[in-house]
């Protein structure tokens, strides 16, 4: 069962980290959570994000973070992965299965899953 | 929206943007199965004009795009189940968007999962309280951020990877323990 105690856990483990976060080189993915987002799935893929970078451990180079409606909601679930020095990828109509390649491939490998990005969806 | 879980992820983000420094989720079903759902802040708040054009879908306060579809949706979920949307905001002092559901209705939307829409409001939005509660004639479940900040400390934001899953799994336990009823 989960306990408050378990929480204080999790701040001390925490604390110790504290310092050595906001480093240079930082990956950035961001999901588009306004209504068009939700609607179309949003939710799972943020999660799936989040626990993703979670389990492999990237906490301390990857922050996941939402944003508002990014203009092409008919993309929907539509992600950004902003990397120092590299241009801003974007995917779109994103499910939580697609989620698991774009971390392998892209976040731990750093080549972009080309077939999930909008330059393949427009054409 | 395939479940009022995400009705209510998309209204409280609203309640975010509105500057809200206590945003209250309250679920609860009564025994005639009568489910009512408040959503209430303590942000910006809005005029009585503004109160009467949310409902409309071409109504927004985003100057990117036109519409806004959070309330309209909301409000359709409700009315579909024979139940109503009804919203009191008053400037400077906030807004309550109350909601009513008849369970029993084929057109009732399911809840679906609460857990992942705390977890994505308090990630997108760390340093607002959160006060949830979901009561059924079964029991309850209850989440309240300002408990958890105290044990976290100030050091350590709720939006921590590990916070969060401890938030859903803490969440998940209770709604286990409400007998796997989400509604």
């Amino acid at each position: 069962m989960k306990t408050l105690a378990e929480l204080a856990a999790i701040r001390d483990k925490m604390q110790n980290k504290v310092t050595i976060r906001e480093g240079e080189g930082q990956t950035r993915i961001v999901v588009g959570m306004a209504t068009c987002g939700i609607a179309a799935g949003a939710r799972p893929v943020l999660n799936a994000f989040v626990e993703g970078v979670a389990d492999a451990g990237l906490g301390d180079t990857v922050t996941v973070t939402q944003t508002g409606c990014i203009g092409i909601c008919q993309y929907e679930p539509v992600v950004e992965v902003f990397e120092a020095g590299k241009d801003k990828v974007t995917y779109v109509k994103m499910t939580a299965d697609k989620v698991k390649r774009v971390l392998d491939e892209h976040i731990k490998g750093g080549s972009p899953v080309a077939e999930y990005t909008i330059d393949m969806a427009q054409k | 929206m395939k479940e009022l879980s995400l009705n209510i992820l998309d209204v409280a983000e609203n309640s975010v943007r509105a500057g809200a420094a206590n945003i209250s989720i309250l679920l609860s079903l009564d025994g005639a199965g009568w489910l009512t759902l408040t959503i209430a802040d303590d942000g910006c708040g809005m005029d009585e004009q503004t109160v009467r054009r949310v409902s409309d879908p071409f109504y927004t306060t985003r100057t990117t795009r036109k519409v806004g579809l959070g309330i309209p949706f909301l409000q359709l979920a409700a009315a579909q189940t024979g139940g109503a949307l009804q919203i009191d905001s008053e400037p400077g002092k906030g807004t309550t968007v109350k909601a009513t559901f008849d369970t029993g209705s084929v057109d009732f939307t399911p809840i679906g999962d609460m857990p992942s829409t705390l977890a994505t409001l308090i990630m997108g939005a760390p340093n607002v309280d959160f006060h949830f509660r979901h009561t059924t004639p079964d029991g309850e479940v209850v989440l309240n951020t300002d408990q958890l900040r105290a044990t976290l400390g100030s050091e350590v934001s709720l939006a921590e990877l590990e916070v969060i899953a401890w938030i859903k799994d803490y969440m998940r336990e209770q709604y286990d323990r409400l007998g796997g009823k989400n509604e």
